[in-house]
């Protein structure tokens, strides 16, 4: 196996680099794997490195449709921050926190995660009572995290208008410093390596057409490329795509998809350090280690796996930047994108059980999958390895949307990235 | 200065307007029609530019949208500056102010690029996540130094001084570029009676017609041009646009237009003017005309400054008069790249050599070159250039025939220019916008438009129809096609007759092979503005990163400013090529709007700033203004908050508010309520279905209290609603949740109950509404009435129509805060009038203005929740001790019943909303403080609830709390501590949330 | 951007002036008390989710506030059709 350091760079750069290694090889799938996952998304590729490194699953494959890391792991906005209301929430997140603060380290491969710091604005009375309550139930919960006032937040971000002269003032905010950005490509391929490192298959340009499922267990899948594939238990993390797996598998799921749009700048020289989120003034950005300001905001209020939403939605957005932010008025949008996300009714993923036995789903991670990519795979590939929930993962099982143990984290999180 | 590159005739450039224009601090002089890099080319500047991650040295290569290079800081003030503006864009004005991005201490001796020549093969793609990891503790200053090298121009500092502006348009077709099949398209359709829009992102129409020496007619093409633009200019329904990037293209044919209306005359729009505007475009037929882009080829060193693309070559000759060397050397594996060289000849400078890769090439411009005794040489290459801040010479070599390898030996040939032709990729950015994906053409070389579901056509180039002729007749075509699906008929147009020419067959060929394999010789640039090199390319294949979309993102292909227009299509052929597929095989090309970068002002427009959000203001606000009222936003409403007196702290305005109301009388301002109108006969019925209380026996003239939840079982608005006539009630709402409640109401009544008769209007403006409150209200209100006030004539939860202050009005006899209270309903422009008659008459009672925070005290001092601070979308009825609202028995299972029956509803030990009494009546809790049982227990701590309302009650003396405690109602008397982030830790005492008078004595009086 | 045909004011209007509202044709059970939590939950939470055809309920929330359904198909975002509440589609989705 090949070690990732500076020194190795130095040494393969004076062979100009051409004996590089596979990040992961391109093996043909086995008749039968202990597990099989379907979707190589940032949380399938979670999922099959834990349960390969952490709990000695390593007779796993994961069956990607398309390309590793191609759906929203490769659209979202690299937020990560694990200042949740609700506890559940909060311990899944700061679950997904800390691996987040040894990840590169554990995978050898650099995920640029920089914990520059997230700041949730407030611009009213009701605001302000929400992140008070929101923080102090972080700090309780061990989640990093404090009030500051508008003389705080402009210290932090020089050139935001925080005056009392704007539409709706900046009365103050909530600031988690172990907040920040990762390089989200960068997570999918470290993960995919690191799992192919410790013996996962990896198949790609693979399309699961059905689930095998006899007498309400589920013995494989079929593919429409290698035919049958069986397993002894199977988790589905396809995110947008979990409607059409569950009713393969003959259920239902309280699932929507809508499209969410992104945007970034031109690249400019650094003069934004922090994630600056706005629920009112509807709207966050950081700036990339490229310079881009990366900004984005809500869904758009229709289903749609169109990878695009209305254009609307996008002035709305900037809108909302250049009144945080009038100097950037000059500044030019470079690119927009949308990614399609399935969201539950109370803002929280599903972790879960199935009404098929060994059949386990994982999705419906809204607006809010990237930060949670590590603790949603470590979690999901402990539920995979032991055929039952990990003890985080309780919660959120797909059941509560009928007893009504909902987790809402919607008036806390509004735009919830 | 001299303009030594200029030549002395030709060009569309106005030699009697010189201007004046600064470049990293030094003058220099262009003329009217230049461009930024036409004039900078006519000055002989070489490096523009420093390359983003080796710091090379870097010159101008296109002359349009596609150039990665030329990417300057413009602005003559702080203000005013623009990052990342394309030289080959910028028209030249007279004082602009420009300079180069990247470089220090300039670009010309960067020392930066002395890190990238030493540093640079430690920098392959991808490097990033193959280091800097160890030890874990240093990435934060691995990152900082990373982060110095990021970006390229600048943010301005200070606000922009311009505006923005947007306008809606419709049209029956838009045509999006003006080159000859645009203008075809635009004067069939126009002349056909359509309402049309033609926007073209150049600063004049023609299009290719500008830059080429082509006749049409026999005449020079830009006649041709002339005649179309003023017949078109004659339409009163015809738009035209020039300056006007079509930069979008969303679905049921919605495109965005930036136009850019100054930025061709000065640093800032002249007083009066917008800078720039967007046109939301509603098109019933979209024709795509946009052309294509030349693809240079890769080859080694091919970024010393001097290469550049052929085309633009011969568009910096034509157009700008402008000669951008002295010897070329032209690469081309086709007929078109001839052009570059016949018009560096006729403009009388040296062509060094016309290296072909075709073995046999042959077609009318190989025959004109030949002709001109050009030195030919055919079945080779230019495998590498020599050079560093100027292209000195080149190495040229004979070529397989698959262009794989070099196939003989090498001669050098001196040159500082470097032309190069490997096709042409037509620009199909807008046909992907709204999910199509291109399809590959053999035949073209290129992505051509996929299948769309948009009422789109596309004309010339963009399909890969490169000839005049070609481009004329498609876009009359798209013209009647569009025409005749509108139903209108085509009128008659006569097409110029333009010069056939005949081409030969040309070579598919991206990469340039050398002597040495990909990774070891000099780089071979695919994406200039990252940095992108073929032997890069080759490696992420290499490891593994197959699909195209992998290699671009692992090479950060295609990201740039200018999005890949150069790059992306030899980047998927080396990919290819390394992966042992075909183009088509490796991927698809999507492209996302914007095809080039827009001002965020521009998107904004006018909607921010002022203009953000609307405000909405009471009836009394002009009052509340003059007496120095503190404002808070709810919703989009300015509420008053409180009306402090000089020299009062917010607390002792609070104090003295509320005591005055308690001892005395206060008013609230309480307008913003929602108000709904509710007629009907079939209206009781509703009401009771949608509230969770009964409403069958409300009488005419009385009011009460409702409480709505969701179909949930959870509370999520509340107000009171009274009986104004059997059939006719009205409701209130909260002022944030009014529209949310209209909507709601509407929604069951149209969908899940339309068979009952029941009618719903806003009236929230309608009406003024101020509260007054306190034991003096009804003297008070008594003197302004003749109506009979009086406990007996109108008691509580009682309302009336009557007079007051001389206006018709409706008084509702209900209380928000505990006290004898009557609401004052007036028709809003009387809404000011009845208010300043209350404080004339209320002098003697001392009648005191309170706002949105007293209003919160004195109801919290009652134990009355308000929906959104005690509720979060989380709790019910009996979760707030509010079962008494609710009646389980009512026929109807109303909204909300069958959800609070849930298993999670009715377990035990929910969080309930309870009352909470510091052991010390001198703290007040924070809002929002997260309440413990054990404050010892380690974190994370359980926790069993916050404090939703918390305030210091000068009434009571003390402060007082309502929060939530999970099972708190059944937990009176017992204790909850609440763990500060400032280390105190509060207690408090579970109590009844109603601290003053639970039995009601003070408002049934 | 949406072009959306509002059924009652008989004229296209962009989608500004509306709010989609989820799936169409969700009746409220007749009577909820005879519903499961099971059944409660479905009705209250689980969705269709198509990708392809999909009925749908907008509201033409700036315009004239009624409601009237859709068939949209969720992956072109071409609209089929609109029809008013009580009416059924003509497109069929798949089930």
């Amino acid at each position: 196996m090949q070690k990732y350091s500076g020194f190795g760079l130095f040494k393969h750069s004076l062979n100009h680099h051409e004996d590089w290694q596979r990040a992961w090889r391109n093996p043909t799938p086995k008749k039968k794997y202990d597990v099989i996952i379907v979707g190589g998304g940032g949380h399938g590729l979670a999922t099959a490195y834990y349960l390969a490194k952490q709990f000695g699953v390593t007779n796993v494959a994961v069956i990607e449709k398309g390309y590793l890391g191609g759906g929203n792991t490769a659209r979202n906005t690299t937020i990560v921050r694990s200042n949740y209301l609700w506890d559940e929430a909060a311990h899944l997140y700061e679950h997904a926190m800390k691996l987040w603060e040894g990840l590169s380290q554990d995978l050898n491969y650099n995920v640029m995660f920089s914990q520059r710091g997230v700041l949730n604005l407030g611009h009213t009375l009701q605001d302000m009572r929400d992140i008070e309550r929101r923080v102090n139930a972080n700090r309780l919960n061990g989640v990093d995290g404090e009030v500051l006032d508008p003389k705080q937040i402009k210290e932090i971000v020089p050139h935001m208008d925080c005056s009392e002269n704007t539409r709706y003032p900046i009365m103050g905010a909530s600031w988690q410093p172990r907040g920040g950005v990762a390089r989200h490509d960068a997570v999918a391929w470290g993960f995919a390596r690191g799992a192919d490192m410790h013996g996962v298959d990896l198949i790609q340009q693979t399309e699961v057409t059905d689930l095998i499922i006899e007498d309400g267990t589920i013995t494989g899948v079929k593919t429409n490329r290698y035919g049958e594939i069986k397993a002894d238990r199977v988790g589905c993390v396809v995110a947008g795509n979990s409607g059409v797996l569950a009713k393969m598998a003959g259920f239902e799921l309280p699932l929507e998809s809508h499209p969410l749009q992104a945007l970034v700048s031109e690249p400019i020289k650094p003069i934004l350090d922090t994630v600056v989120m706005s629920n009112h003034v509807h709207g966050y950005v950081s700036q990339s280690d490229k310079g881009d300001l990366v900004i984005g905001a809500g869904i758009d209020g229709y289903n749609g796996y169109g990878q695009r939403g209305s254009f609307p939605t996008i002035e709305h957005t900037v809108q909302a930047i250049v009144e945080l932010f009038p100097i950037f008025s000059r500044v030019r949008m470079n690119r927009q994108w949308g990614g399609i996300v399935d969201t539950c009714p109370d803002a929280c993923p599903i972790i879960s059980e199935t009404p098929v036995k060994n059949l386990f789903f994982n999705c419906g991670w809204g607006t809010g999958g990237f930060k949670a990519t590590p603790g949603s795979g470590n979690v999901f590939a402990a539920s995979l390895a032991k055929g039952e929930m990990h003890e985080l993962a309780k919660p959120f099982s797909m059941f509560r949307f009928h007893n009504g143990a909902l987790i809402d984290e919607h008036g806390a999180a509004g735009v919830a990235h | 200065m001299t303009q030594k590159n200029r030549l002395q005739s030709g060009g569309r450039i106005d030699r009697s307007k010189p201007l004046t224009f600064t470049y990293n601090g030094k003058q220099y002089k262009g003329y009217q029609g230049d461009t930024l890099a036409s004039a900078m080319l006519a000055n002989g500047i070489d490096v523009i530019g420093r390359s983003f991650k080796y710091s090379r040295p870097r010159g101008i290569i296109a002359a349009g949208a596609e150039e990665p290079n030329a990417i300057m800081q413009l602005g003559a003030t702080e203000a005013t500056q623009v990052p990342n503006v394309r030289a080959t864009q910028q028209e030249l004005f007279n004082g602009l102010v420009s300079g180069a991005t990247n470089g220090w201490p300039s670009v010309d001796t960067d020392v930066m690029g002395v890190l990238g020549k030493v540093g640079g093969n430690m920098m392959p793609p991808g490097f990033y996540y193959k280091t800097f990891m160890y030890p874990q503790s240093m990435w934060d200053t691995y990152e900082s130094i990373i982060r110095k090298a990021a970006g390229l121009g600048r943010s301005p500092l200070e606000n922009d001084p311009d505006m923005y502006d947007k306008v809606n348009q419709h049209c029956d077709v838009l045509v999006v570029g003006a080159g000859p099949a645009g203008l075809a398209a635009a004067l069939t359709a126009a002349r056909s009676g359509a309402r049309v829009i033609i926007a073209d992102e150049q600063s004049e129409f023609g299009g290719s017609l500008l830059s080429s020496k082509e006749t049409l007619n026999g005449a020079p093409a830009s006649e041709w041009v002339s005649f179309v633009v003023d017949e078109l200019r004659g339409y009163d329904d015809v738009m035209m646009l020039p300056r006007s990037t079509v930069n979008g293209y969303h679905d049921h044919n919605f495109l965005t237009i930036h136009e850019r209306r100054t930025d061709h005359i000065a640093d800032r729009a002249p007083d009066g003017q917008v800078r720039q505007r967007m046109h939301r475009v509603r098109a019933k037929w979209v024709v795509l005309a946009t052309g294509a882009h030349e693809r240079p080829l890769v080859f080694a060193n091919n970024d010393v400054p001097g290469c550049m693309v052929a085309n633009a070559v011969s568009t910096y000759i034509t157009r700008y008069g402008v000669v951008p060397g002295n010897d070329l050397v032209l690469m081309t594996t086709n007929d078109s790249g001839y052009q570059a060289a016949l018009d560096w000849h006729d403009a009388g400078r040296r062509v060094a050599a016309v290296v072909d890769t075709r073995k046999n090439p042959s077609g009318d411009r190989v025959d004109a070159a030949r002709k001109r005794g050009l030195n030919l040489i055919t079945g080779s290459a230019v495998i590498e250039v020599q050079g560093s801040k100027r292209v000195s010479g080149v190495s040229v070599a004979p070529i397989s025939a698959d262009g794989k390898s070099v196939a003989g030996s090498v001669t050098k040939i001196s040159a500082d220019t470097v032309a190069s032709s490997g096709g042409w990729s037509p620009v199909i950015h807008l046909s992907c916008h709204t999910g199509s994906r291109p399809v590959w053409n053999e035949e073209v070389v290129g992505f051509l438009p996929g299948p769309t579901v948009q009422k789109q056509l596309t004309a010339g180039a963009i399909n890969g129809s490169y000839s005049t002729s070609k481009a004329l007749a498609e876009g009359q075509q798209a013209a009647l096609d569009a025409i005749a699906a509108l139903g209108m008929k085509a009128a008659e147009v006569v097409l110029p007759q333009a010069v056939e020419v005949n081409e030969g067959q040309p070579m598919t060929l991206f990469h340039i092979p050398h002597l040495k394999s990909t990774a070891k010789a000099p780089k071979q640039f695919v994406d200039y503005q990252n940095d992108v090199t073929a032997a890069g390319i080759e490696l992420a294949c290499r490891e593994g990163y197959e699909s195209i979309e992998h290699v671009k993102r692992y090479t950060a292909m295609g990201f740039g400013t200018d999005q890949g227009k150069l790059g992306n299509i030899n980047g998927m052929a080396v990919a290819a090529s390394a992966l042992n597929k075909t183009i088509p095989e490796t991927g698809t090309t999507i492209f996302r709007p914007n095809y080039t970068p827009v001002t965020f002002g521009a998107i904004a427009g006018r909607d921010c700033g002022e203009l953000f959000d609307p405000k909405r203001y009471t009836a009394m606000h002009k009052w509340h203004v003059e007496n120095g009222a503190k404002f808070e936003d709810v919703g989009q409403w300015k509420r008053p908050w409180y009306f402090p007196k000089a020299g009062e702290s917010m607390q002792d305005a609070l104090n003295r508010e509320c005591k005055a109301t308690r001892e005395s009388v206060g008013i609230l301002d309480a307008s913003t309520l929602g108000k709904i109108d509710i007629q009907g006969k079939d209206a009781r019925e509703f009401l009771g279905r949608v509230y969770t209380n009964a409403w069958a026996k409300l009488a005419v003239g009385k009011c009460r209290y409702g409480l709505m939840c969701g179909e949930d079982g959870m509370v999520f608005d509340d107000g009171v609603t009274s009986c104004l006539g059997e059939n006719h009630f009205v409701m209130t709402t909260t002022s944030g949740g009014a529209a949310r409640v209209y909507e709601w109401l509407e929604l069951y009544h149209q969908t899940e109950w339309p068979e009952m008769e029941v009618y719903f209007n806003t009236v929230t403006d309608h009406w003024a509404t101020m509260t007054i409150s306190g034991p003096n209200s009804r003297k008070l209100l008594q003197e302004l009435t003749d109506y009979d006030v009086s406990k007996e004539n109108l008691g509580f939860m009682d309302w009336r129509e009557m007079q007051v202050a001389g206006v018709p009005a409706r008084v509702f006899r209900i209380s928000f805060t505990g006290e004898l209270s009557f609401e004052i309903n007036v028709q809003a422009n009387y809404g000011l009038h009845v208010w300043e008659k209350l404080f004339e008459h209320g002098a003697k009672y001392n009648l005191t203005p309170y706002g949105t925070e007293t209003m919160h005290i004195l109801r919290a001092e009652k134990g009355f929740i308000i929906a959104g601070q005690d509720t979060d979308g989380s709790v019910h009825p009996y979760d707030l001790g509010m079962g008494w609202c609710v009646s389980p028995n009512k026929p109807f299972s109303f909204i909300g019943k069958r959800g609070m029956a849930r298993e999670d509803c009715v377990r035990p030990n929910r969080k309930q909303l309870v009352g909470l009494k510091t052991l010390d009546p001198n703290v007040v809790l924070p809002e929002g403080a997260q309440g413990v049982l054990d404050p010892n227990a380690p974190i994370p701590m359980p926790m069993v609830g916050h404090i939703t309302s918390s305030y210091w009650s000068a009434n009571l003396g003390r402060s007082i709390a309502m929060g939530f405690v999970k099972g708190g109602l059944d937990k009176m008397g017992e204790k909850v501590f609440y763990p500060l982030a400032d280390g105190r830790v509060i207690e408090a005492e579970i109590c009844s949330p109603i601290f003053l008078d639970p039995k009601g004595e003070r408002q049934n009086v | 951007m949406f072009h959306i045909y509002c059924p009652h004011c008989g004229e296209y209007r962009e989608e500004e002036e509306f709010h989609a509202k989820g799936q169409a044709h969700i009746a409220r059970p007749l009577d909820p008390e005879a519903c499961s939590d099971k059944e409660w939950g479905e009705y209250l939470f689980f969705r269709k989710n198509p990708r392809g055809l999909h009925h749908e309920l907008w509201v033409h929330a700036a315009g004239c506030r009624k409601f009237f359904n859709v068939t949209r198909d969720t992956q072109t975002y071409e609209i089929k059709e609109v029809y008013k509440i009580g009416e059924q589609p003509s497109f069929v989705t798949e089930e």
